[in-house]
């Protein structure tokens, strides 16, 4: 039992006592004191940027401390990389899987494997690797092809190879941002047995619930430093969050009654061929009022991001049709969409949202510096462009050292700041946002879906893409589920906000309710 | 003991970018040194007599300027086409396209007060014509333009070649593949006592200062960079991908052209074999648009520069009687380290001690994150 080790009869199996790493220009973990003993799971909770990453990269060998100690099992180690790392029993599953797509599950594990044979390296792994996947609960096919398994299939890969290489630590970093509920629920029982099997886990995340759900200890970090540690049940979620951005966060809240007008949105039907020659949207269909946000659901890959593409224009719809207040949209350019009043938060906001060699000011009038208004005849207006830029720099709350600063040196939190600046800034009927706040920090996401919120309350009709859940059941007045390119399920806020709505829309996503 | 380790930077001061490109070219010319003395001549005496040859007299000097002009012309058009990531590698070609059109206008049309300008507005508009068509294959139908503008190099010169060998062939010359020589009114004045073509060096020195222009102040301008810089952006932004490639590529390729009509009115008057048109200034525009970093006013210095290297090669062939590739070895060489040492542009070399945690503050980092050059 984890508590028993609590007591302080056992030794940590990992300990950092004042690890410090400086980057040009800011400390990025600042005397950090850690213990992690065998058989617990310690979650570490913090904003982006709070040093996080850096301590886990010290831990696994991908960079050196500039102060202090790691010790492993008691004895102090450099690790001076990850391959050492994993000799020394400390495995990492990191956000973005590093699997070798084209190849089997078998293989990728043969692949991790040290002194694998070089003919028919998976022939020996298959015993060890079958009994692994079953102590804890690692449910996958060894012959699968790892591009046809879904996000929780490869996470599970991921674990799968960490323990074959003898992992007594696991550091699993935002490990549920690509899950459904379901998919979550079974990664957290797989960490339950961990535990049991006296295996330490550590659990990197900014969900709050999760945290509370399946960790022993906490340790929160802000700016480079522990600003706390707590142990199970003895924090609530609003003090976490109050500890982990060292101010109150306040939830955003939807004010005014929901809408009763004339739908402006109306998607109908709608049928668009994926890239792969494959129907990605098969007949979706939906429509919102002015002054109501719709929150779509779906696990990754069910049509949401061609939907937004349509909506932006930036797709054209095999057949159906997309009509905003009876214009319809789509066989419009993305130009002619903007013009009609859509505003569009793209989903990969580095690449698409900005252009990352440009600077602030050419990013925040990306979209529109070609229009009358900032271009005369074929010149633009920089003078007039620059004056918006700065405007925006300081409505929009954008931190960057100048408006020439190149957009790629920003945080995610102001890049994301940029798109919203330029987009919501022309006061658009229409406002798709998709994934707004992924992998952004606790204070720009409240920012975000202040702004969200913002264009609901002045009468916009708002469409947002997420697959957090608690991100839409915080923002829509509606949550959607789409599945196989179609909507498949409609519930009020209020439903969705409950146990059973919440396991209700998990069952819709993972497609095994049909509503 | 200590060891060298990399340390990712955020972005590059302009001092650096300029280090890395003068060391790459000046560790080329001592490659060059080198060769020299493989070949038992003293470098340091034959390093002297290329210099005294190329800087030291009106006429070699003239023979920089003279090649710089259509590595100039051509260099900005790359600039243009690169800063778009349109790897234009066809303006051997479109060089070519230009000297036959201008070709065209001397041989063929009656002569007046419009023929020089006509001469070279030809030239623009037939290049800009060959460059379009890689440019709409690529924007179309996806078709990779490297490849089509390299081949489009050797379609140009098969039909430079039998122009010059068929129905172009002179009348006044027998056995010799060459054209009738162009009329004296087609001829473009030159710099008393050498063969730099004037208004081709004015053409080219504007170019370069009008396509900065065009980057930096007009809707098309932004499109390309933005097209370059952020593809995924681009198309969101609403920029059409076909219009804006086939701007640029026309662009691009209409100035290398004017380069052609320049070397066949300035110097050649009359069209002759294309290898002697152009002598790998399409080839070399590339690296000097490179070396310019895509910044079409700094092509007035590094055309110049590689200008200077082949005004070099004659005096190396001449008068140290060593074959003229050494100018090939020495613009090879700079290419070469410069792709090298394009690390060091996003990385910073740190000493470090070896040992555990008492690796300690070995750099204090006081570096202050440098200005980006725009």
């Amino acid at each position: 039992m984890p508590e028993a080790n609590l007591a302080g009869a056992a030794l940590p199996f990992l300990s950092t006592r004042g690890l410090t790493k400086r980057f040009p220009g800011v400390v990025a973990t600042n005397g950090i004191d850690l213990d992690i003993m065998p058989g617990e799971v310690h979650a570490l909770l913090g904003e982006n940027g709070a040093g996080k990453t850096t301590l886990i990269s010290m831990l696994y060998g991908l960079l050196q401390p500039d102060e202090g100690e790691i010790r492993v099992a008691g004895s102090a180690m450099r690790i001076r990389d990850p391959r050492h790392a994993m000799e020394l029993g400390l495995g990492l599953v990191a956000q973005h899987f590093h699997l070798a797509r084209r190849h089997t599950v078998a293989e990728n594990l043969a692949l991790g494997q040290r002194g694998a044979p070089f003919w028919r390296p998976t022939l020996q792994l298959r015993a060890k690797a079958g009994e692994i996947a079953e102590r804890y609960g690692l449910d996958v096919s060894m012959d699968a092809r790892v591009s046809s398994l879904s996000p929780g299939e490869q996470q599970r890969i991921e674990i799968l190879k960490a323990l074959m290489q003898g992992a007594k630590l696991l550091i699993l970093d935002e490990p549920t941002s690509v899950l459904t509920p379901q998919e979550a629920d079974a990664l957290f029982e797989v960490v339950e047995r961990m535990r049991a099997d006296d295996r330490a886990v550590v659990f990197i995340s900014h969900k709050l619930n999760e945290v509370q759900r399946v960790a022993d200890r906490i340790t929160v970090l802000r700016a480079g430093s522990v600003v706390g540690r707590l142990v199970r049940g003895e924090a609530d979620s609003s003090q976490l969050a109050s500890l982990m951005v060292g101010r109150q966060v306040a939830s955003p809240q939807r004010l005014g009654v929901v809408s009763k007008q004339e739908p402006l949105l109306v998607v109908n039907d709608l049928w668009l061929r994926g890239a792969r020659g494959v129907d990605a949207l098969r007949g979706t269909t939906f429509s919102v009022r002015p002054g109501e946000v719709i929150g779509i659901a779906g696990v990754a890959g069910n049509g949401q991001s061609e939907l937004a593409q349509v909506l932006a224009g930036l797709a054209r719809p095999t057949s159906g049709s997309v009509k905003l207040g009876g214009l319809e949209l789509g066989r419009l350019t993305p130009r002619e969409v903007r013009a009609a009043g859509v505003a569009y938060i793209p989903e990969d906001r580095r690449t698409e949202g900005v252009v990352g060699a440009m600077s602030v000011m050419e990013n925040l009038v990306l979209r529109q510096v070609r229009d009358p208004g900032f271009a005369r005849g074929v010149l633009i207006d920089w003078r007039k462009a620059e004056e918006f830029a700065a405007k925006a720099v300081k409505e929009f709350d954008i931190r960057t050292p100048s408006l020439r600063t190149e957009a790629r040196t920003l945080s995610g939190g102001n890049v994301q700041k940029i798109v919203l600046a330029r987009e919501l800034s022309g006061k658009p009927r229409l406002v798709v946002a998709s994934h707004p706040t992924y992998g952004l920090d606790i204070g720009s996401t409240n920012h975000t879906h202040e702004l969200l919120l913002a264009q609901r309350g002045r009468g916009a009709a708002v469409v947002v893409i997420s697959e957090d859940l608690d991100e839409l059941i915080k923002l829509a007045d509606r949550v959607l589920v789409m599945f196989g390119g179609r909507v498949v399920g409609s519930m009020p806020v209020a439903e969705a906000a409950t146990d059973e709505g919440v396991q209700r829309l998990g069952l819709l996503m993972a497609g095994s309710l049909e509503a | 003991m200590t060891r060298l380790r990399w340390v990712p930077r955020l972005a590059a001061p302009a001092w650096l970018l300029v280090a890395v490109s003068g060391g790459a070219f000046l560790a080329a010319l001592l490659v060059a040194l080198g060769l020299f003395a493989l070949y038992g001549l003293d470098p340091l005496s034959a390093g002297a007599t290329v210099v005294e040859r190329t800087l030291m007299d009106k006429r070699g000097f003239g023979e920089v300027i003279r090649k710089s002009i259509p590595l100039l012309l051509a260099g900005a058009g790359m600039a243009l086409a690169l800063r778009a990531r349109f790897w234009n590698i066809g303006a051997e070609g479109q060089i070519l396209a230009g000297a036959i059109a201008a070709t065209a206008v001397a041989l063929f049309v009656p002569l007046g007060w419009y023929t020089i300008p006509a001469l070279y507005l030809a030239g623009f508009v037939a290049a800009g014509l060959y460059g379009l068509v890689p440019a709409y294959l690529k924007a179309r139908l996806g078709v990779n333009e490297i490849i089509t503008t390299l081949m489009f190099n050797y379609v140009a010169i098969y039909v430079v070649r039998w122009l010059i060998n068929g129905p172009w062939r002179g009348r006044s010359l027998t056995g010799f593949s060459y054209t009738d020589r162009f009329d004296r009114a087609t001829y473009l004045p030159l710099w008393e006592g050498t063969r730099v073509h004037i208004p081709t060096l004015v053409i080219g020195v504007a170019a370069a200062l009008l396509i900065t222009w065009l980057l930096r102040h007009t809707r098309l301008g932004f499109s390309i960079r933005v097209m370059g810089d952020g593809p995924d952006a681009a198309r969101y932004a609403g920029i059409k991908l076909l219009p804006t490639t086939l701007a640029l590529a026309a662009l691009a390729a209409g100035v290398a052209g004017v380069a052609g009509a320049g070397e066949v009115a300035g110097i050649h008057h009359r069209l002759i074999e294309p290898t002697s048109v152009s002598m790998g200034y399409g080839y070399t525009a590339i690296l000097v648009a490179l070396l310019a970093r895509r910044k079409a006013w700094a092509t007035l210095i590094t055309a110049p520069l590689l200008g200077w290297v082949f005004a070099a090669g004659d005096v190396i062939k001449v008068s140290l009687q060593l074959p003229f590739q050494i100018t090939d070895v020495i613009i090879g060489v700079t290419l070469l380290l410069l792709v090298a040492a394009e690390p060091l542009l996003s990385y910073r070399p740190v000493w470090q001690r070896r040992g555990g945690s008492e690796d300690a503050p070995t750099t204090p980092e006081t570096q202050t994150r440098p200005e980006v050059g725009s």
